[in-house]
């Protein structure tokens, strides 16, 4: 089957360190995202460990598109588009949940096996003049174009040709491996529940935010500026509580962050966090250090927990953080709204005190509730409204540009350094040119 | 009227929910133990705070760091202000033990929370672990359980 694609051209949206307004607001360009940016791409789909036994599933979406994932009986993973052949019911109904041994749809009862293939159809004989086999119907639920799972991380590619795995992402995996590593066992599991947050913006906004790091002192003032203040005034000798532990951070100067450095790979993925980060002075938790030096040896426990990397972008649409084992996806569902998915991550055999401290976090950092994403939210949401504004035209990503940046795909750079933006939008510009699948 | 009688403990929840709306903070801060805390689960029938999940779960000092954020002067989420209010059922007392002190209390409530043009409506059930601090009752424990906890909220920025 030839997947022709059409070659759009995306100098509208995109100028050397500018991204035009409309790329924020305009619902047209928002729908070729979705059948460019989340078709080309690999996609974040969840996590393994919520899908433990054959016929367990997950629904969620993959851009705009509605997915399930499912635990086949071999152990593997499959990704399927959550749509009856039929009439279009949604097939796989909860957010989570175990099908059994087939897929039911609750319209009419055409079952599928848990690969999409089509089990039974009640009245199948009524059909025999109708030519089903040859119709789409008779294909059953339709699979993505590839799944792959890395090290219990489940990704997809809705396109059924483009760049394999291995080559969108290269290096950037690194930063899964050194957060599963985290886990004496080698092995995370979800726990916590999810954070979910509904934002009044355009995606693109928070992946922009993730490597940001001129924004915490100045917006973050009144929530992590606060809570510094407030400790402050409290009895000396009081020990210092782990909220102030993990809110203090985010209003460090511009030089801490400058230090802290950013790295950029192909195709959009980079974190910020290479020598230091704000994640990088929590108090030891007792007991682990010693289960990490029984499972890996010292030398090596040094340099998995040494490694402080502070959030890493996986282009499109999720940020990592390793130290703090928590992943956000920001999931686009029209071009001024994204609902943010916050998960949290058990380091399988390490002390209970370290989800503590993730769940802690992702409550005071990422909760609907929390004083910092208030912050944050607002100005998104301004932004969406005034990126109407007809006074000017394009958004700036230009601090720290360098006319030699776009020849070296992998670079570490000052941590104020816009870079990261600039090459999250030019991987959005290669993908959105790629133009929409043609199926044959 | 004696502070041991059921009838102190239902005002002190009229009471709470009064000064949220009426944003009296330090009067609202004032009506919680030293060791208090405030607890919104994220799932229904949530047992620990610590291991699983929770919208908010905040100390005294926690909650002290919102109302000094609320008063801030670069409080932007807060221009304009966000306003509440709250519509209580009647208070059941769940439990009542007058010695040494403690007390449990419950009301259903529906609560708006109001920015600009925007109103947003939720619903839940709000418990109360109360314990007698020399003539006052003092809460303990505030759990807030939304019917729709598990939801995808935008902002909420005021307490229920």
């Amino acid at each position: 089957m030839p997947n022709a694609t059409s070659s759009i051209d995306t100098s509208p949206w995109l100028r050397g360190c500018e991204v035009h307004r409309d790329a924020f607001i305009d619902p047209g360009v928002f729908a070729l995202e979705m059948q460019t940016v989340f078709s080309h791409t690999w996609v974040f789909v969840g996590h393994g460990s919520r899908i433990p036994q054959p016929g367990d599933y997950v629904t969620t979406t993959v851009g705009d598109q509605p997915v399930v994932m499912v635990r086949q009986w071999d152990g593997g993973i499959s990704v399927l588009h959550n749509r009856c052949a039929h009439k279009g019911v949604k097939v796989a109904g909860r957010e989570q949940g175990n099908t059994g041994k087939f897929f039911r749809c609750p319209y009419h009862a055409w079952t599928y096996q848990l690969d999409g293939a089509v089990l039974a159809i009640p009245l199948k004989s009524g059909y025999a003049q109708s030519g089903l086999e040859g119709t789409e119907a008779a294909l059953g639920m339709a699979a993505v174009g590839a799944v792959q799972v890395y090290r219990d991380f489940v990704f997809c590619r809705l396109a059924r040709q483009g760049e394999s795995f291995g080559d969108f992402f290269g290096d950037a995996l690194s930063t899964i491996d050194n957060m599963v590593d985290r886990s004496p066992e080698g092995k995370l599991q979800v726990a916590g529940g999810v954070l979910r947050y509904m934002h009044h913006c355009n995606w693109k906004m928070l992946v922009d935010n993730q490597t940001d790091t001129c924004h915490p002192m100045v917006a973050h003032e009144s929530s992590a500026g606060t809570a510094v203040k407030v400790w402050k005034a409290a009895p000396e000798g009081t020990p210092k509580p782990m909220a102030v532990e993990l809110f203090a951070p985010f209003v460090s100067p511009y030089e801490f962050f400058e230090g802290m450095g950013i790295r950029s790979w192909p195709n959009g993925h980079g974190h910020t966090g290479t020598a230091d980060s704000i994640h990088a002075a929590y108090s030891p938790v007792p007991g682990y250090w010693d289960q990490m030096k029984a499972a890996y040896g010292e030398q090596r426990a040094q340099q998995i927990l040494g490694e402080v990397r502070h959030n890493t972008i996986y282009f499109p649409n999720i940020m990592v953080k390793g130290p703090i084992q928590t992943l956000r996806i920001f999931k686009p569902l029209a071009a001024d709204r994204t609902l943010v998915e916050s998960w949290t991550f058990r380091l399988v055999g390490a002390p209970d005190l370290l989800l503590e401290r993730t769940l802690m976090y992702n409550r005071l950092i990422n909760a609907p509730t929390s004083v910092v994403g208030h912050d944050d939210l607002e100005v998104y949401e301004r932004s969406q409204q005034a990126l109407h504004s007809r006074g000017r035209d394009w958004v700036n990503v230009g601090r720290l540009y360098d006319p030699a940046e776009t020849q070296t795909p992998t670079q570490v750079v000052n941590g104020t350094s816009e870079l990261q933006m600039r090459n999250q939008y030019r991987a959005w510009a290669k993908y959105l040119a790629m133009g929409p699948e043609v199926r044959a | 009227m004696s502070t041991t009688a059921p009838s102190a403990l239902v005002d002190l929840v009229y009471h709470e929910v009064r000064c949220i709306d009426e944003q009296r903070w330090d009067d609202w801060l004032a009506l919680y133990a030293e060791d208090a805390h405030y607890w919104m689960p994220l799932t229904h029938g949530q047992t620990d705070p610590l291991l699983q999940g929770s919208l908010m779960y905040e100390d005294k000092m926690l909650l002290g760091i919102r109302v000094e954020r609320l008063k801030g002067r670069r409080t932007f989420s807060q221009e304009p202000i966000s306003r509440c209010h709250h519509l209580v059922q009647a208070p059941s007392v769940e439990s009542h033990d007058p010695d040494p002190g403690l007390a449990r209390v419950r009301a259903a409530f529906h609560y708006v929370e109001t920015r600009a043009d925007e109103q947003q409506l939720y619903a839940g059930w709000a418990t109360y672990d109360l314990r007698l601090q020399g003539a006052d009752w003092r809460i303990v424990l505030k759990r807030v359980d939304l019917v729709n906890c598990d939801a995808a909220f935008g902002n909420i920025q005021l307490f229920m």
